[in-house]
């Protein structure tokens, strides 16, 4: 197989608990990366509850009563700020959901502006998407409350990351381990980092398997293995992620056309054939059928997880929201 | 008229190549004397330097603001003004304005740049001759970069009449387009849009034939990377008059500077690898960068506090320029003889201005630094009209004692 790199993970990260004892030692979450195996599993753990209580018909509790969460989205989002306002109520919570077209932005005010009026209010949770790469965590420094990253620029999608890992944990049993195909437009993609960062953390073999057009440079750096060509990125795949490809780059930029990605990097059931025969099929939605997945690979029942993440998508962010509020609440972060 | 003697002084003149323990005297603007057996004479303010290096104040080929106060205190006696100012320097009326303003008041000297094309547009030709004789003393389009190749050839061609000093922004602008940071694993990982290095290289050959075909002078602005220092290396052996510069801030840090979306460390060109970052180093010590600059560029908060892709780039620099470059003659990667050179008679030279030398009847800008003396940098210790540079709390060895311009002490360290 024609890997070019199969360099470690840059920083090495040791599966140990932290000396406070504490699982989830960070105020906020705006990314995957710096956290530790342990917070990962820990969040998981919790998520797995909570995908449990999901399924029941009392969906709701009264955790996070009197709390205040609301969620700010500087771009386009319908699943994401959905699935965080259905995990907020479903905790207690007030949810309060604001969007960029009602945002003073547009009027010219700064985000640090934006930061202090809303600390005025006194949130207790804030989820913010913003288009631009490190904007949450500049955010978030002017914040009294927790933070959470719901997607920034190219950086970090970390809720999405957490779903999909919690996802092929359930259906996989582990992630230590598995291999990891991620395939598309990896360079515009915080869903890839934040994917890379966590699979990467919890043991699992990543490679990256994309036109170089699509591919970052010195990608490879994150400790993945890179592949341009699908037949040989599957081979031995135990699951394949697909990421969306955005409208705009399509066109002539990055790709000569629709067609020809399809041909050579959109997933169907013919190149499926070289990965693993349970191989798991996810994608972060929404999805363009006939361009990076065919419909009946999507619709596929035994190995299409797409409708399982995002089921998992509102129990992650439920705890998320759950841990990262523990402190106002007095309880125990065990 | 008024003599001053500066007595115990270690006298550097970086063109002559002096290096010795001894006295200088002014009288009046100007030096009248200096050596190792030179003493007080009878009348003269004695000025006791008590071991501290005096040499040719320095001057800053690249200025977006003056910024006279921090200038001072970094020991900057001559600014060179780019024409990125809010009248873009484009005619010899505004040059001239800025010439009688520098003339007519007590402070650092101050020379534009004016624009290489008009309003920096990359299409015509400024009006070079009538800018240079109202005292413009180079020509630039400042972080654009003249991308038409016949509108540089020509540029490059025209301004031969005059000796003028093309000074080309060296970046190829559609693979810089949209670019916030070196493109690398650091840019990879924190989601932000990278230039490669590329981008400098293909611009500096394609001007270096360009100057090789006009028997031109040309100067790079800002070279940030090792190709890009190669390829100067590589223009200077086959005889092509480039010369180039570098500030300070590439010298000391590398695109780490960035985690944490530090936008004080957002500059352009941007911060690049170690392995760049050293190559600069050996370039600058071997005397492939001909000139070292401030790159002085004040941001307020309002600019520099967004997120990292809208923050604006540039940082503040007259006041670290001299503890940063020092920084590498400690760790014996420069010799002290060529920073200074590269600080005083090369920029000189290059803008054809006489100040920048120790000779009697020139100027007296001087500048008298203690070379070892450690300090802390601080954001609140800074005088510049904005305080945007990624150093604060860095711990550095030297620091200016004293600024001389027209033999006025203008500035002394408390």
């Amino acid at each position: 197989m024609s890997t070019h790199s199969t360099g470690p993970a840059p920083y090495p990260r040791a599966e140990v608990s932290p000396p406070s004892g504490e699982l989830f030692p960070h105020k906020h979450l705006l990314g995957i990366w710096g956290l530790d195996p342990t917070a990962i599993k820990h969040l998981l753990d919790t998520a797995d509850g909570y995908a449990e209580q999901n399924r029941q018909a009392k969906k709701s509790t009264d955790k996070c009563e009197g709390l205040t969460q609301i969620n700010l989205f500087f771009e386009n989002s319908t699943r994401t700020l959905m699935s965080f306002e259905i995990a907020g109520k479903r905790l207690g919570m007030e949810v309060t959901s604001m969007s960029t077209g009602t945002s003073s932005i547009k009027k010219g005010e700064t985000l640090l502006d934006t930061a202090a009026t809303l600390n005025a209010m006194r949130p207790d949770v804030l989820v913010m998407r913003h288009a631009d790469s490190g904007a949450v965590k500049l955010l978030s420094e002017k914040m009294d409350c927790a933070v959470i990253n719901a997607g920034d620029g190219r950086s970090e999608h970390p809720t999405q990351a957490l779903l999909d890992a919690l996802t092929i944990r359930r259906r996989k049993g582990r992630i230590h381990g598995q291999t990891i195909v991620i395939s598309g437009d990896v360079a515009h993609s915080r869903v890839a980092r934040s994917n890379i960062y966590l699979l990467n953390a919890m043991g699992a073999r990543v490679r990256l398997v994309a036109p170089s057009t699509l591919l970052p440079k010195d990608v490879d750096r994150l400790g993945v293995e890179i592949c341009h060509r699908m037949e040989e990125g599957l081979e031995g795949a135990d699951v394949v992620m697909m990421l969306r490809l955005q409208q705009e780059r399509m066109q002539g930029a990055f790709l000569p056309s629709l067609r020809e990605y399809y041909q050579f990097w959109g997933l169907t059931h013919e190149k499926l054939k070289y990965a693993k025969e349970d191989v798991l099929v996810m994608h972060p939605g929404p999805m363009n059928r006939g361009v990076e997945i065919s419909s009946d690979v999507a619709d596929d029942l035994d190995r299409s997880a797409i409708e399982e993440q995002v089921e998992m998508g509102v129990a992650v962010r439920m705890a998320c929201l759950d841990i990262l509020t523990r402190g106002l609440r007095e309880e125990d972060g065990q | 008229m008024s003599m001053t003697a500066y007595i115990n002084a270690r006298l550097i003149d970086p063109a002559s190549g002096l290096d010795t323990k001894g006295t200088l005297v002014t009288e009046g603007e100007k030096i009248k004397a200096f050596g190792a057996d030179e003493t007080a004479p009878e009348g003269a303010k004695v000025v006791d330097c008590k071991g501290r290096i005096l040499c040719p104040g320095f001057i800053d080929m690249r200025a977006h603001r003056v910024d006279a106060e921090a200038a001072l205190k970094g020991g900057i006696t001559t600014v060179i003004l780019q024409p990125d100012q809010t009248t873009v320097i484009d005619t010899d009326a505004v040059v001239e304005r800025i010439r009688r303003r520098s003339e007519d008041s007590e402070t650092v000297n101050v020379f534009p740049m004016g624009t290489a094309t008009r309003g920096m547009q990359g299409s015509q030709i400024a009006e070079i001759g009538q800018m240079m004789q109202s005292g413009a003393v180079g020509f630039t389009d400042c972080r654009t970069p003249v991308s038409d190749s016949q509108v540089m050839r020509r540029l490059l061609e025209y301004s031969g009449h005059f000796d003028a000093l093309i000074v080309q922004f060296a970046e190829d602008k559609s693979l810089a387009s949209g670019a916030v940071a070196h493109e690398g694993e650091i840019a990879t990982r924190l989601g932000l849009s990278g230039v490669p290095a590329a981008a400098e290289v293909i611009q500096i050959e394609r001007d270096c034939r360009l100057a090789e075909l006009t028997d031109a002078r040309i100067h790079f602005a800002l070279i940030s990377s090792r190709e890009g220092v190669d390829a100067i290396r590589s223009a200077k052996k086959r005889g092509v008059r480039a010369t180039c510069s570098v500030a300070p801030h590439y010298l000391h840090l590398n695109d780490n500077a960035l985690e944490g979306y530090r936008t004080f460390a957002k500059v352009r060109p941007p911060l690049r690898s170690e392995e760049d970052r050293l190559a600069l180093i050996a370039g600058l010590a071997d005397g492939t960068i001909d000139t070292l600059v401030s790159d002085h560029d004040p941001k307020s908060a309002d600019v520099k506090r967004l997120p990292f892709g809208q923050a604006a780039e540039g940082v503040v620099g007259f006041e670290t320029m001299l503890p940063l470059a020092l920084a590498q003659v400690h760790a014996g990667k420069l010799e002290l003889m060529t920073l200074l050179r590269a600080l005083t008679s090369t920029p000189a030279d290059l803008l054809r201005l006489p100040m920048g030398r120790l000779k009697e009847g020139v100027q007296a800008d001087l500048v008298i630094f203690d070379p070892e003396k450690p300090w802390r940098i601080s954001q609140d210790d800074l005088v510049s009209s904005a305080k945007n540079m990624p150093f604060d709390t860095l711990p550095v060895q030297g620091q200016v004692w004293q600024t001389v311009v027209a033999g006025k002490p203008l500035y002394t360290a408390a």
